[in-house]
């Protein structure tokens, strides 16, 4: 579904990635873990397309097509989501008039015609249950005025709404209480399915114990440099990173 | 001097426009044209006009309607204006002349009067002459002087006591003509204690000939009496229009303007709300969508002489190529005028590096115990909220449309008029797409 050759990206002519290596099939999710200033969240933006980030090296393909080379509208479009560290407030745009442009662009891009006003407002009901989510907030504008914990299941909202193929969560479990933690993982889980892949990052194990993850990436100064199973997290969370580092200086 | 070529018109046809008005709208016009002698046109010297200049907007060779020669056609016939969904009480000024309704589709409650001013002015003077050029300032401002020299007509509105008029009245000002034009009139709206009215001020022009207006409105709200004024400028860029609005405000009362800006040469409104009364509230709102090289200045005088009343500026402005905007707000209040609300916003969205604005927030307060704020902001559209919409599906064109559209949309929210609201956001939008051409986005001129 996704296969990342020799990416290298620099932000302000720093190089933040150097020279990442990863394959996600449908089916599989992969949790990014590493400490701070590793790339993680560069990575997320990377592939979404943020054009904050240059890519300066390598290949990034999506279901066989070249991603690097799509708008970020085209990539979302092709089935590419980013649930964001850091939810934007877009005060005046209305969350159902932005999921209604949304899916519509979905809608049109696969030359669909427009969603019913019936169906959208089905959709909406039902899609706002999976991550608890108040019919208030869908009155109001993006984001604004949103609590912490609301903003990401407003994350995960969205990407039920929009049912993309691959989803990238940056940290979605950054700022979460324990119980708003536990709606957005299980917000995830009822999401998935064979077809579909998810991208995790994370700086804690915590998340993982909630979806569990086929494979566990350190990254490491812009590197993947150790992969394993689900067990590698629970490794990171007794021993920290020091001893990877470490092992990459040997 | 282009001064000069007005003086010596006035001297040369003062006895005509004098002969084709009515002694009540003559009883200052030879002072005012003496001061307007004395004054000149504003120029970018004075404060209050140093960005854009006005005075060049009369260089050009207009013609002037000063015989009061009517058109050869009827404005209601002609210009089929129906602006959709919109139930209005219709009336026309085409160029500086009242043309009124001769088959109004609704009714207006009794005792109400819609009609020509210069009319008025001969069938009901007791009427009229408590109220009019009282709000003016003629004697120190010079465009107002110079309106006082040349007006010969306009709209005149008269709500009597506790009668509320819920369908808005419409006044379309076209500039209509085979040749350039200069407009000048003078409206007058009246509203008693308790009364209720809305006035829709549509700006059209039909042609593609050069024109110039210059008008001025008095309004006087009385006690418990509220008053809206929304004003939608959609014209092109070969107009220039110079817009006075002179509010009168007593006790309780409610004033709310809505000034849109869509499409222009260069405007200028001026808009000074005298707020002399206590509990009352004034609400001055505006949207500015320029481009080319449009030019738009706002300016706004909320003067407070009596305690209690709040009072409200809210403007913005989006800016693309060379347009250019210009925002003066003043905030006075006097002395003895405590616990006063008095707040100012203006934002600006600059699509461009050569689109520019100028925003100017001037507050002279002299009481020591209100509230009092403003701000300004530019910028351009917010890059993260562009790319927040973008990696959700929504095209760069579509998204950066959402967002022009949210940063005016508070704006468009004081308008209490549901049909006009609608109307206006569909304007905006068409306007942000940039579907609207001049005047064919709206079906009054054909």
């Amino acid at each position: 579904m996704l296969v990342i050759k020799d990416l290298h990206a620099n932000v302000n002519g720093k190089e933040i990635l150097s020279g990442i290596n990863l394959t996600v099939n449908p089916g599989e999710i992969h949790a990014i873990m590493g400490p701070n200033g590793s790339g993680k969240s560069t990575l997320s933006a990377v592939l979404a397309g943020n054009p904050v980030f240059e890519v300066t090296k390598g290949e990034v393909y999506f279901q066989g097509k070249n991603l690097l080379e799509m708008a970020p509208e085209d990539r979302a479009r092709e089935g590419v989501f980013l649930s964001f560290q850091y939810p934007v407030e877009i005060p005046g745009v209305s969350m159902v008039n932005f999921m209604r442009t949304a899916i519509n662009e979905h809608r049109k891009y696969n030359n669909l015609e427009p969603i019913s006003a019936s169906d959208f407002l089905k959709l909406m009901r039902e899609k706002k249950e999976i991550v608890e989510l108040d019919t208030k907030l869908t009155n109001r504008s993006v984001n604004e005025g949103f609590s912490g914990g609301e903003k990401k299941r407003n994350e995960i909202f969205q990407m039920a709404m929009l049912n993309p193929k691959l989803s990238i969560l940056d940290e979605t479990d950054s700022g979460l209480d324990i119980d708003a933690l536990r709606i957005v993982a299980n917000g995830v889980n009822q999401l998935k399915n064979s077809d579909n892949a998810s991208i995790v990052i994370t700086h804690y194990q915590r998340l993982l114990e909630y979806i569990v993850p086929d494979f566990v990436h350190i990254l490491y100064k812009g590197r993947i440099v150790k992969t394993a199973g689900k067990e590698l997290a629970l490794i990171l969370e007794e021993k920290g990173y020091d001893w990877i580092k470490q092992e990459i200086e040997e | 001097m282009v001064k000069q070529q007005y003086i010596t018109l006035y001297q040369q046809y003062a006895h005509i426009i004098k002969e084709k008005s009515a002694p009540l709208l003559n009883s200052i016009r030879d002072a005012a044209f003496k001061r307007f002698e004395e004054l000149g046109f504003p120029v970018k010297r004075d404060k209050d006009y140093e960005y854009i200049d006005i005075q060049s907007s009369y260089d050009h060779d207009f013609g002037l309607n000063l015989n009061r020669v009517s058109l050869d056609v009827d404005p209601y016939k002609v210009f089929t204006c129906d602006v959709p969904n919109i139930q209005s009480y219709l009336c026309f000024i085409v160029n500086d002349t009242f043309y009124a309704n001769p088959e109004p589709k609704i009714s207006l409650p009794k005792g109400v009067i819609v009609a020509s001013l210069n009319e008025i002015c001969t069938t009901h003077p007791d009427l009229v002459k408590p109220y009019l050029f009282k709000n003016m300032d003629w004697d120190n401002d010079s465009n107002q002087a110079f309106n006082a020299t040349f007006a010969q007509d306009g709209l005149f509105i008269y709500v009597p006591k506790n009668v509320v008029v819920d369908v808005p009245i419409q006044l379309v000002n076209l500039m209509h003509g085979n040749d350039d034009l200069l407009a000048v009139n003078h409206n007058l709206i009246i509203v008693e204690e308790g009364a209720s009215v809305k006035l829709l001020v549509c700006d059209h022009a039909s042609n593609e000939k050069k024109y110039l207006a210059n008008r001025l409105t008095e309004i006087f709200v009385g006690k418990n009496a509220s008053y809206e004024h929304y004003k939608i400028e959609n014209t092109h860029n070969q107009t220039m229009n110079l817009g006075t609005v002179l509010v009168h405000q007593d006790d309780d009362s409610r004033f709310l303007s809505n000034t849109l800006t869509l499409h222009n040469g260069i405007t200028r409104n001026n808009i000074t709300v005298h707020v002399d009364g206590q509990n009352a509230e004034a609400i001055v709102g505006g949207l500015a969508i320029g481009d080319k090289t449009q030019k738009i200045d706002n300016y706004v005088s909320m003067n407070h002489l009596k305690p209690n009343s709040t009072s409200l500026q809210l403007f913005k402005y989006i800016l693309d190529d060379q347009a250019k905007g210009v925002f003066t707000g003043k905030i006075i209040i006097k002395e003895d005028a405590q616990k006063i609300a008095a707040y100012q916003t203006c934002k600006t969205i600059c699509l461009t590096n050569t689109a520019t604005i100028n925003t100017k927030p001037q507050l002279e307060i002299f009481a020591d115990d209100v509230k009092c704020s403003h701000g300004a902001t530019v910028g351009q559209l917010d890059e993260t909220a562009l790319f927040y919409l973008r990696s959700r599906g929504i095209p760069i064109n579509e998204a950066k449309l959402l967002l022009m559209y949210a940063f005016v949309h508070d704006v468009l929210e004081h308008i209490s008029v549901d049909a006009v609201k609608d109307r206006i956001r569909l304007l905006v939008e068409k306007r942000l797409r940039g579907e609207l051409s001049k005047c064919n986005g709206c079906v009054i001129c054909k």
